[in-house]
């Protein structure tokens, strides 16, 4: 057991736990943030997609001892105020189905339109192949990530 | 005034009022309407509509929702009669209660089931309120109406908000048979809406089953045998126990619906401390499931594929037929054994109560079963079990067997405290239960330029075969028999017949989205395709030459349409086609493809859907995407194989699902009429894998016979 202080979603949280949990089962389990989902436990299908210093990551396996002074986003840190675009676009298009892999379809989509507000489809596909949804809806992702990038710009627009 | 006094504290708590109107309904065939009484109903919800007098309208919601949006369609049903907008009911999952009927969700049911008590429930309500106007204002029924929550009276401007009806209304005669509005009248069904419940979704609030948490809870991850029939000889606790936050390891079993597997379970302070214990426990399992082998399954379906099967139809003299024909074919086609895999994997909380009740929270198909398997299970009368649904991340027929919720249960009494089970992903994926394997045997005629006999005879493990044992070996399983039959097809012709042969498998199965459609239609829609050829027919023409059904030949005529199927294509790309009807709808697909590399990618898939009336035509839209996207990644993907008893695949890494950057472009297509509604969540599945087998036949001349198809590497035969 040990004590970290980890910054989520812009708070210092304290809290004391097994050094080798990873960061989604601290989220999920010591912090009650149940925003961020298990799916596989290895990596491989996004559903714990949480942003590290504004890189998204595989919560499930970064280990809490390697977070250190790194800020944590979860879904639960994005578009608190009012929607993200990437939110909006998701409302507009009716993306989720079961909805449980789209915290981190989401994750994944903010994270790619921060480092590349206007990706190629190629990049889109690229940046979100790691995140499966069974439900299938992956073609109004494509959709909604095109539209969150107008979004975004409209808003840039704004006086 | 109809108090619902057991139900105060939650409503009070939920809806801040504890008085109003409450009109109760059954899904039943015969829809049964009643007012509910304060004492006629124990401390569960139930189908209801409630509105208070501040005008708050509350539905339970009978239909449990597994990401397929039967939550806001079943809203839609009601809010359209009771003349509101679809935002102001509030909904809340019922608990499936056994005395207001089973409620399932599966079969693409949701809307199918309950679309005329809903509409009933909706209707009825609406009338008491209009009548308690008329008493009030003392004027002919016929002068007032109903709309956007309030009644009007024509004869002046004078108004009722519904809250300020239903002290009274609640006094008054629940009707036996409102009036439904007729279809032309609808404002909500059939048209699109967005569902109230996006927003939730993403931003991180919804509470899916696996979100959940009860005071005094403890948790449980449990380690069952990788041959699934191998029973325990030893377990070594020590290295389990010594793990962080692990309290104790016990032998448990895996109850299924036709028998039981050994366990062991781990239990921790939190999932993941189980989990971590149940990676450092030893367990040394006997050989009991060893022989357990998809190969050899598969091999006994080749070899009853030599035998006549179990009779299920014929009409015209088949064999005979096919014997003096010239132009016949013959053709063997394999499905694979698949996992559902839903994202949220298998989880649930089960309490066993000091006072013998159960309580269970968790996200399951069934809300109805479960509690009555939970009863039996536990020795307890159903009544004693409270189900408490709770959302699911996705289901597809998986949670709707509830083995690992009667793990919670045994456990939980075992423990005398709440215990949540949260399956990993390795037992979801190597534990089963799986769409099974099968195998379709068909033989068809041509003549003069047109089919004219078809036999096919469907082999493999039957559900209920495995579940209840009837069908027996020898015997005809109805529903598949049903599901591959003529009256499904319509394909009229002169010689046609429907056989069957049971063949047991040792791996435990259940329906996966579209169930038999999904494994049989492969089948059949791809034999048509090569008859088709053999007689040097068009494969539309030779589909619409023996349709005579009007729905299916404007299904395929709207598809050809759609995909331009007249046009010539560019060299290196071809089209496929097929059409199936299942869940009382009727789909088509065509499957564009283009060579590439060794292989084939596909490019576009257009759906077209006859599904009767529907609630929400973008939630058509989008089962339709999700069931392009599962029936193409089920089709040339997925594969659940095992060896020496073992499943080779445990988790993503072995069991691919489709990924975004395969997913080919999309078109769907609803024909609007009024027919009754049909199942949306499943019916687009089936006709995908053969129409993309089809379009591979267009293009290189190779019929592929066995799912899942290798698109990488099409080889030349
Ligand atoms: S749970 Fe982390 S990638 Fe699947
Ligand atoms: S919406 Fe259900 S898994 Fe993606």
């Amino acid at each position: 057991m040990a004590t970290y202080t980890i910054n989520i979603n812009g708070e210092d949280q304290s809290f004391t736990c097994d050094e080798n949990m990873p960061l989604l089962w601290v989220l999920r389990e010591v912090l009650q943030k149940t925003g961020t989902k298990y799916g596989c436990g290895i990596g491989q299908c996004g559903a714990c997609t949480v942003h590290l210093d504004g890189n998204a990551v595989r919560s499930c396996v970064t280990p809490i001892d390697s977070v250190g002074e790194a800020e944590v986003t979860t879904i639960e840190g994005i578009g608190n105020a009012e929607l993200h675009p990437v939110q909006q676009a998701w409302e507009e298009l009716q993306v989720p189905q079961c909805g449980y892999c789209q915290s981190g379809q989401i994750m994944s989509a903010v994270h790619l339109l921060e480092q590349n507000p206007n990706p190629s489809d190629g990049e889109i596909l690229d940046a979100m192949s790691g995140n499966i949804c069974r439900c299938g809806t992956y073609d109004r992702i494509k959709k909604a990530i095109r539209l969150a990038t107008q979004l975004s710009e409209d808003n840039n627009q704004l006086p | 005034m109809t108090l619902i006094t057991n139900r105060r504290n939650f409503i009070k708590n939920t809806v801040m009022v504890s008085s109003g109107l409450a009109v109760g309904f059954t899904l039943g065939n015969v829809t049964k309407l009643f007012s509910v009484e304060a004492d006629s109903v124990s401390h569960e919800l139930s189908p209801f509509i409630h509105i208070d007098t501040e005008s708050n309208i509350t539905l339970v919601n009978p239909n449990p929702d597994m990401g397929q949006g039967s939550i806001q369609a079943s809203a839609a049903m009601i809010a359209e009669e009771l003349e509101v907008g679809l935002e102001e009911v509030r909904i809340i999952p019922s608990d499936g209660q056994a005395k207001y009927d089973p409620q399932i969700s599966g079969g693409s049911g949701a809307v199918r089931r309950s679309w005329e008590p809903l509409r009933k429930a909706g209707a009825a309500v609406r009338q008491m309120l209009l009548n308690a106007a008329s008493r009030s204002w003392e004027i002919p029924l016929a002068e007032c109406y109903a709309e956007n929550a309030h009644v009007y009276n024509r004869i002046d401007d004078r108004k009722f908000k519904y809250g300020d009806l239903v002290t009274l209304a609640s006094t008054l005669e629940v009707p036996e048979n409102p009036t439904l509005k007729s279809k032309s009248e609808f404002k909500l069904i059939g048209k699109s809406h967005k569902r109230g419940d996006v927003i939730e979704r993403i931003t991180g609030k919804s509470t899916y089953s696996i979100d959940m948490q009860v005071p005094r809870m403890i948790h449980a991850s449990i380690l069952h045998s990788p041959t699934l029939l191998g029973k325990v000889v030893s377990i070594n606790a020590t290295e389990a126990l010594k793990v962080e936050g692990v309290i104790d390891v016990m032998k448990c079993e895996r109850s299924m619906l036709y028998t039981k597997f050994d366990a062991v379970a781990v239990i921790a302070d939190s999932s993941w401390a189980a989990m971590q214990g149940k990676k450092a426990l030893q367990v040394e399992w006997g050989g009991e499931g060893d022989h357990v082998s998809t190969q050899d399954y598969s091999e006994s379906l080749y070899t009853a594929a030599g035998n006549p099967g179990a009779l299920y139809s014929e009409t015209g003299t088949f064999d005979q037929h096919f014997s003096k024909s010239r132009i016949k074919a013959e053709g063997l086609y394999e499905s694979n054994f698949l996992s559902h895999a839903p994202i949220e994997p298998m989880n649930g909380i089960v309490e066993v109560k000091d006072n013998g009740t159960i309580e269970v929270w968790a996200g399951v198909q069934g809300p109805g079963q479960i509690k009555d398997q939970m009863a039996e299970y536990m020795e307890v009368p159903p009544e004693n079990v409270k189900v408490n649904v709770k959302l699911m991340g996705g289901s597809f027929g998986r949670k709707s067997y509830h083995d690992f919720l009667l793990e919670a249960g045994m456990l939980s009494k075992k423990l005398q405290k709440p215990v949540k089970v949260t399956w990993t992903r390795e037992e979801d994926v190597s534990q089963g239960p799986y769409r099974a394997g099968s195998l379709s045997k068909l033989q068809g005629t041509v003549e003069n330029g047109k089919i004219t006999g078809l036999h096919h005879h469907a082999i493999g493990e039957s559900i209920y075969g495995q579940i209840n044992g009837s069908p027996k070996v020898g015997e005809v399983d109805e529903g598949i028999g049903r599901e591959i039959g003529f009256e499904n097809s319509k394909y009229v012709l002169d010689h046609t017949k429907i056989s069957y042969t049971r063949v047991v498998a040792d791996i435990p199965i259940m329906w996966w989205r579209s169930v038999y459609a999904g494994s049989f239609a492969f089948g059949q829609e791809c034999f048509i395709d090569e008859l088709a050829h053999l007689g040097g027919i068009d494969p539309l023409k030779a589909r619409l030459d023996i349709l005579k059904d009007e729905r299916y030949r404007l299904v395929l005529n709207t598809l050809a349409e759609k995909a331009n199927y007249h046009e010539a294509l560019p060299g290196g790309t071809a089209r496929g086609i097929a059409i199936w009807k299942s869940f009382e709808s009727i789909s088509a697909a065509c499957v564009f493809i283009v060579s590439e590399g060794q292989g084939v990618r596909v490019k576009k898939v257009i759906s077209v859907l006859d599904c009767g009336l529907f609630v929400n035509e973008d939630m058509v839209r989008a089962q339709m995407e999700g069931s392009i996207v599962m029936g193409l990644s089920a089709a040339t993907k997925e594969e659940i194989t095992y060896e020496n008893g073992v499943c080779m695949q445990q988790n993503f890494h072995q069991y691919n699902l489709m990924r975004i950057n395969e997913v080919p472009e999309m078109e769907t297509h609803i024909i609007a009429n009024q027919d009754t509604p049909g199942g949306v969540g499943e019916p687009a599945l089936p006709p995908i894998a053969p129409a993309l087998n089809n379009a591979i036949f267009n293009l290189t001349g190779v019929r592929l016979r066995k799912l899942p198809m290798d698109l990488t590497n099409i080889k030349l035969t």
